[in-house]
């Protein structure tokens, strides 16, 4: 079994050791010198794509996907894949193009060059709903709630449920409140659909948003520092929601500064620098360490 | 298994059912009921103080005259709930008085007169909005401008003169705007079905849900893909056609227009407004709140008519208290954050 150091799918889960693995990273002997106590683990080798399988097929791929704004390089040659069932962490300095790269897929504006498929038919969006109607739903780092309305309002804005009576329509309060009930029960969050977003905890306005996503039983989640603005205990509410996503089949994408949430939830961690990916890989096969060494520049590329 | 789903559907039943506040509790948090508690004390005091206040005459007065500012301030009110403000409308009552005037009285019907006047302050809104939302413009700025323009129209076509032929519906135009049905007064009427058109659409339309989610956050209205500059049009031109409505009641009940019809009236809406419940800073709104500010400043100018109080004060007071509602708004505010 052919295996290239600390890429490719291959890495076993149970070989995690950051440490370690950060030191080799570091280590200019060659890979076979690593490699040469491992042949054994070719089993795991196996059972990791085997898990590939099971979690579904690549929802969403992106090939080359670049974006300029005059003069200014954002993104350049961008690929990336994520799978159902499957959370990938974004990773990257402020301006490596983690934004850019978040409203490109949610159809804010097209790539420069380069193509996006869903589930292997080639998107173009010109705005956020041509992407919704497509299965991509994003979480915005601020969330965009309306601060006076109730959560389920929120839930349900520019989607409310109606009923109608010959020519005239009105507001299904009951069902929206009912409906708004179960995605958070299912959600397993405390939040109540009758309450003011004004008065709700952070984790519980992070409930409001990802809830919302779920109206539509999105293909493709974007969160956008869902983690950043909130306390600690709330973090692990939010981190739960994206497990549920998960185990819904849902592909996840995770935009985060902070390495403990990305380690905690994501299969998979991508690390832009200055507009280009300069790694792509399996959580199990990296580090805090490294990963800071990608998004800094310390490490050049893995 | 069977246990499990129960239990889930116990919980959602109870959360989805569960209210935070009894709807006394509910209704007592919202400045309208205040605003009523105010109104029926004033009442009991002058009833006390002035044995004309609950006459008859004096109570139809006032209802009367409130009626108009309220139904404004309907209108108003979905303006301020968008964060917005519309200085026009006291011009544009005198805008749209005139070309009512002008079209009856050059023989017209009353439909074609009503229509006209409508189809003004659908104009002068259409305008209002499409400045204020697709240019981006402060509505304040936009809004003052054409309080100067339509005055200004309005003085042009009337070439400064007073209208007090109405041609063939003479009549029934000064019936609608200035008699009663059951002994309360027409615009009353306007007022009562206007408010309760309001009421629900602000609860159970869609555009009145989507004019407090563009109050609330306009950024969150516009990705959630609500159509935030059609809203906005649609507010300035609801303003509008509440001040033309107003207009051409008040026409009707003075039996003659001149241009200077609904002077100074954007103060005395605003305040209802404001009186009423609608937040400056947008995303808060009452459709109960016009006609209650409306009737509180009324109330006010009234008891200050029969304690003898010289009319020159009525402005006065009509400043001091919007200054008074949105001080109260903002000590309100401060304790909830």
């Amino acid at each position: 079994m052919l295996e290239l150091p600390l890429a490719g799918p291959g890495r076993a889960r149970n070989d995690r050791c950051p440490p370690a693995v950060f030191a080799r990273m570091l280590d200019p002997r060659p890979a076979a010198w690593h490699n040469s106590g491992r042949a054994a683990i070719g089993a795991t080798d196996a059972e990791g794509a085997g898990e590939d399988r099971k979690t579904g097929m690549a929802v969403l791929k992106l090939r080359g996907v670049s974006k300029h704004f005059g003069a200014i390089h954002a993104l350049t040659g961008v690929d990336l894949t994520v799978e159902r069932g499957q959370a990938l962490g974004l990773m990257g300095d402020n301006g490596a193009g983690k934004s850019t790269l978040m409203k490109i897929i949610a159809g804010n504006f097209p790539p420069s060059a380069g193509s996006i498929a869903i589930d292997d038919q080639e998107v173009h969006f010109s705005k956020p709903l041509e992407a919704r109607e497509k299965g991509v739903e994003i979480v915005y780092q601020d969330l965009a709630l309306c601060d006076n309305l109730t959560a389920a309002g929120n839930v349900f804005l520019g989607r409310e449920l109606k009923k109608r009576a010959g020519p005239i329509a009105w507001l299904d309060h009951g069902a929206m409140y009912r409906r708004a009930a179960t995605l958070f029960a299912e959600l397993k969050s405390e939040t109540r659909p009758r309450d003011l977003v004004r008065q709700m905890s952070g984790g519980q306005r992070q409930a409001v948003a990802i809830a919302r996503t779920r109206l539509s039983d999105p293909k493709i989640v974007l969160m956008d520092e869902p983690t950043a603005a909130i306390s600690v205990r709330q973090v692990k509410e939010v981190l739960d929601l994206i497990h549920r996503l998960k185990e819904t089949n849902h592909a996840v994408i995770l935009v985060s500064h902070r390495m403990p949430d990305v380690f905690a939830v994501c299969d998979r961690v991508a690390v832009l620098r200055r507009g280009a990916k300069v790694a792509d890989k399996p959580i199990a096969a990296t580090s805090p360490e490294e990963v800071t060494g990608l998004i800094t520049g310390a490490i050049a590329a893995a | 298994m069977t246990t499990e789903t129960t239990d889930h559907a116990r919980i959602d039943d109870s959360i989805a059912t569960r209210r935070e506040m009894s709807w006394f509790e509910s209704v007592t948090r919202t400045q309208p009921f205040w605003v009523l508690l105010a109104i029926l004390l004033l009442g009991l005091v002058m009833s006390q103080v002035s044995p004309v206040f609950l006459g008859e005459r004096n109570l139809f007065n006032i209802s009367r005259n409130f009626a108009f500012f309220g139904i404004m301030a309907l209108g108003m009110t979905a303006v301020i709930c968008t964060a917005g403000i519309d200085l026009s409308v006291g011009s544009l009552m005198g805008l749209a008085g005139i070309v009512t005037g002008l079209v009856m009285g050059a023989g017209w019907g009353i439909e074609a007169g009503f229509l006209a006047c409508m189809a003004v302050s659908a104009l002068v809104g259409l305008i209002n909005g499409a400045l204020i939302a697709y240019l981006r413009m402060a509505p304040f700025v936009v809004t003052l401008g054409m309080l100067a323009m339509a005055r200004s129209i309005a003085m042009v076509i009337s070439n400064n003169k007073m209208i007090y032929e109405f041609g063939p519906d003479q009549d029934l135009f000064t019936w609608i705007g200035g008699s009663s049905m059951l002994g309360v007064p027409n615009p009353i009427w306007v007022l009562i079905v206007l408010t309760l058109v309001f009421w629900w659409a602000y609860n159970y339309s869609t555009w009145g849900r989507w004019v407090y989610a563009v109050g609330g956050n306009p950024q969150a209205a516009r990705l959630a893909g609500i159509p935030v500059e059609r809203v906005l049009v649609s507010v300035y031109v609801i303003s509008s056609l509440t001040a033309g409505l107003a207009a051409f009641l008040m026409v009707g009940w003075f039996g003659s227009v001149t241009n200077a019809l609904g002077q100074t009236y954007e103060l005395n809406v605003i305040a209802a407004s404001v009186i009423g419940g609608a937040n400056l800073m947008g995303g808060v709104a009452y459709a109960f709140g016009a006609p209650i500010g409306a009737a509180l400043m009324e109330l006010i100018r009234n008891s200050l008519l029969l304690a003898g109080i010289d009319a020159l004060w009525q402005q006065f007071f009509v400043g001091l208290f919007l200054i008074i509602a949105v001080l109260l708004e903002q000590i309100r505010n401060r304790g909830r954050g």
